[in-house]
């Protein structure tokens, strides 16, 4: 079997699969449980100054799918709202009991030296691996100017960061926001402020759903509701996106990412080592499956590793980043056709209604003599959109060939038909 | 009671117990099994299993609205096509039309949608409260509709929708046809017939004339003269004969008089029960009949076609239902002989093996003899054709027995429409007949409607 062990940001772990910052890594018997299922790593649940932070009751809201099925999980959850002396003795006995699997501290304190100052020697004291600065969280904290009001401010980024490296020895990982425009700025920051690694993405300004007899948004908290933090698997697009963003950014190059964003499963988490991450959270599956996920996750990524080779995980680490360019570099004379394998076919006409109404006319219906109809691809309007694959409700019916146009490669920055067009 | 079968004992088992025997075949979806089913629906375009379904309700779209939790626009765009869509959800042969010909029951998947329960679960579970379709203003046009079966129901539906006056001449006391007579009590339980057909007048401007029989107290050409319409929908009253010998006897009956009565009456107990039970057929009455004799508590029940199992005109699900109900099917065999005892009743038949000889049925002259209490005929209904006696009636020109028509449903007279069973018209299957219906109504309101704008 391919060995899944990680060295991230000199943080060893047996596998990348690391718990997030969140509540299922509030305390001790849950992280317990969290290594007894597997978990090569948790970020424990946010440290912060005492008086510990207070919770409401009704504290996540969800999107939901067709049957009930889990989209993404709204939460408005503080950090932690136990003494900094409990959190900080737990973390030493898990520490203590559990040597090989990574397990770090998230913190998130005001913005003021003094206050880093003070909680940084008595995390370092614990035995903790590494430290995760919490500059992502978009409820309640903001409010008291920390969590996202920290990392919407590139300044403050760069500066919380380098206290951090000063005020100690461990590996500073720094977890950004994406509810920001650029997410390099906020990562540049980091980086400019002596980060070890940054950590993406947080939770995203989300209301999930309203309550249209009581006219108040979900998660209702008496009549009241307010926005709450965005995720699981609706999100990780947009964090693969900023994954790669990063990776790809010449300012950061080779600064160690770690992959959050609904991972739900090893592809996804295959999917975030592709595009540059050195290890990954999860948390919206684990709270949907219990713990026991790691395992299915743990076997399906080495048995596709072997079934490709890949020893390790940096042999396919990054391996998606060089593909990943700006829209200007892509091939202009590329073309891709919709082919449709009849035999697959069931003829539930999906694709032509998609096309006919909000494409390019370019599947055709054809009135059969048994009253059902037939589908065909008029290739020359065509251009290749991908919708109609993605309406198929058969996977592998509709395929999308590419053309041999016989033309060379050619971006738009050479494309005689952009008049900005680059100088030849 | 059924005279001819007053000499046969009760059933063993006791009221509540049959009663139990006889709800629902298929129990009604549950919110949850809905949402879940409802969900699966692919939602396509032109849809195979609206082609499929006679009627042409939106399939796709009240299955959409069932998951978009908004049932009464479900209902209301499942009646809008078929306005007995309630008991066409029960009673449809599903298997053979829309569900047939869902995409999901291709052979990868080999898993319809459940069409029919989702149908039936919307209207269930809608607020009828309020009739859900207003009436055009008053025409002053007045149409005649005989036969308050799902066919002359359906017209009448629909005239009374554009603004007409409807009067329903019905034989029988109670409206409602073969749903309230003829489906299986399990199919169709407790007085859902009867429940649905108070609905379906709730849109008022219908009235409905008991004891009126066409070619009885009833002449065509009398209608003709008092209304501006007629429609027939007389479906088909008359009992294929065995032609054999002793075919009166007691104990030797049609299925469908029965079913009738099974139907009918409040206490299952009551109903005489052939202990050995012959059924010869093989389309769905017959399979209804044996089954339920089997749920009434015959131990030895037999259904007898001439022919294979791949020519019987019940479905497989139907022959399944038989099978799961200790329903033994003979095939490749024919009644030969009515066997009686020495008080002139039933006793058992001969019956003679039959082969396929260069594709014709032909009989082997081996014969074999079953025992029966009782012997059912369900091999077919026959246009009655003392319904059609009248003068006018007489002309009306036909396909064999059934009366002609178009595709408008109009027939050779000019202002007198059909459908139904009695039309040679598309499938013998209630969906058929309540489309047949709305078809006639929609060419007869055009009809009159054309009249009206160039006086």
């Amino acid at each position: 079997m391919a060995d899944l062990s990680i060295e991230f940001a000199g943080i060893k772990a047996p596998n990348p699969f690391w718990l997030a910052s969140a509540p299922p890594t509030d305390k001790a018997y849950n992280v317990v449980r969290a290594f007894e299922a597997g978990w090569g790593g948790v970020v424990w649940k946010t440290l912060g100054e005492d008086p510990a932070a207070v919770n409401v009751s009704s504290r996540y809201s969800a999107h939901y799918g067709p049957n009930r099925q889990v989209q993404g999980i709204n939460n408005i959850e503080l950090i932690t709202d136990r003494s900094l002396e409990i959190n900080l003795r737990e973390i030493t006995q898990v520490k203590k009991d559990w040597p090989d699997r990574a397990l770090i501290v998230s913190l998130m304190v005001p913005c003021v030296e003094e206050s880093w100052k003070f909680i940084l020697p008595l995390v370092e004291a614990t035995g903790a691996d590494g430290i995760e600065l919490n500059f992502g969280c978009p409820h309640g904290m903001p409010e008291r100017g920390m969590g996202a009001a920290v990392g919407q401010v590139p300044e403050y980024v760069e500066m919380v960061t380098r206290w951090c490296k000063m005020h100690c020895s461990l590996p500073v990982i720094v977890k950004l926001t994406p509810n920001i425009t650029d997410i390099r700025q906020s990562a540049r920051a980091a980086h400019r402020g002596g980060a070890d690694a940054v950590s993406l993405i947080n939770t995203i300004n989300s209301i999930t759903s309203v309550d249209l007899d009581r006219m108040v948004a979900h998660p209702i908290v008496g009549d009241q509701s307010t926005h709450g933090g965005y995720c699981g698997s609706a999100v990780k697009p947009i964090a693969l996106n900023m994954v790669a963003e990063i990776a790809r950014d010449p300012e950061t190059r080779g600064l160690p990412i770690c992959g959050i964003g609904g991972i739900s499963n090893w592809r996804d988490a295959a999917e975030f080592i592709a595009l540059g991450s050195g290890a990954v959270q999860v948390c919206t599956a684990a709270m949907l499956h219990g713990f026991r996920i790691v395992e299915d996750m743990k076997d399906g990524l080495a048995r596709w590793m072997d079934q490709h080779g890949h020893r390790n995980l940096e042999a396919f680490r990054g391996q998606a980043v060089g593909h990943t360019t700006d829209w200007k570099y892509l091939d202009i004379n590329y073309k891709s056709v919709a082919q449709i394998d009849q035999d697959a076919c069931i003829g539930c006409g999906r694709c032509h209604i998609a096309c006919e109404d909000t494409s390019h006319q370019a599947i055709a219906s054809t009135l059969k003599a048994d009253g059902t109809h037939a589908y065909s691809v008029i290739e020359d309007e065509c251009v290749g959109c991908n919708l109609c694959q993605i309406t198929c409700p058969v996977e592998n019916c509709i395929e999308m060939v590419a053309q041999d146009t016989g033309k060379p490669y050619l971006n738009w920055t050479q494309d005689p038909r952009n008049p900005y067009r680059e100088a030849s | 009671m059924i005279d001819a079968l007053n000499h046969l004992p009760r059933p063993r088992a006791g009221s509540d117990q049959l009663a139990e025997r006889f709800t629902d075949l298929a129990p009604p979806l549950t919110a949850r099994q809905a949402a879940v089913e409802s969900a699966r629906c692919l939602y396509c375009y032109d849809a195979p299993c609206v082609n499929a379904c006679p009627s042409e309700i939106d399939i796709p779209s009240f299955i959409h609205r069932i998951s978009d939790e908004n049932l009464q626009g479900a209902a209301e765009r499942i009646l809008s096509a078929n306005i007995l869509g309630g008991s066409c959800a029960r009673v449809c042969p599903t298997e053979i039309l829309c569900q047939q010909a869902c995409v999901r029951n291709n052979a990868q998947e080999c898993a319809p949608v459940l069409i029919g329960q989702l149908q039936r679960y919307a209207l269930d579970n809608a607020d009828f409260s309020e009739h859900p379709f207003k009436r055009s203003p008053a025409t002053g046009k007045r149409i005649a509709v005989v036969g308050a079966g799902p066919a002359g129901l359906s017209c009448a539906h629909r005239l009374a929708m554009h603004g007409h006056d409807v009067v329903v001449f019905e034989a029988s006391d109670k409206a409602g046809g073969l749903n309230e007579y003829g489906i299986a009590r399990y199919k169709l339980v407790d007085d859902y017939a009867q429940r649905e057909v108070e609905f379906l007048l709730g849109i008022g401007g219908i009235e409905v004339r008991h004891g009126q029989r066409l070619g009885a107290n009833l002449s065509l050409g009398e209608l003709r003269d008092q209304f501006d319409a007629v429609f027939l929908g007389l479906g088909l009253n008359a009992v294929r004969q065995l032609g054999l010998a002793d075919e009166e006897a007691p104990g030797l009956l049609a299925a469908t008089a029965y079913i009738r009565e099974l139907r009918q009456v409040d206490d299952l107990a009551q109903l005489p029960l052939a202990d050995r039970c012959l059924v010869i057929g093989a389309g769905n009455t017959a399979i209804d009949m044996a089954v339920q004799m089997s749920r009434l508590g015959a131990r030895d029940v037999n259904l007898v076609y001439r022919r294979g199992h791949a020519d019987m005109g019940a479905t497989g699900h139907e022959q399944d239902i038989a099978k799961a109900n200790q329903v033994r099917l003979h095939t490749w065999a024919r009644p030969d002989a009515v066997l009686l005892d020495d008080n002139g009743r039933v006793r058992g038949m001969r019956f003679m093996r039959t082969e396929l000889a260069d594709g014709r049925l032909r009989d082997t002259g081996e014969t074999y003899e079953l025992a029966a209490d009782a012997i059912f005929k369900a091999i077919g209904q026959r246009f009655d054709d003392a319904s059609l006696t009248d003068p006018v009636a007489a002309q009306l020109a036909r396909d064999g027995e059934r009366i002609r028509v178009d595709d408008n449903m109009r027939t050779s007279l000019a202002g007198v429409y059909a459908g139904g069973d009695c039309t040679a018209l598309g499938q013998d299957l209630t969906v058929q007949a309540v489309q047949h219906g709305k078809l006639a109504a929609e060419a007869i309101h055009a009809q009159l409607m054309l009249n009206v704008e160039a006086a």
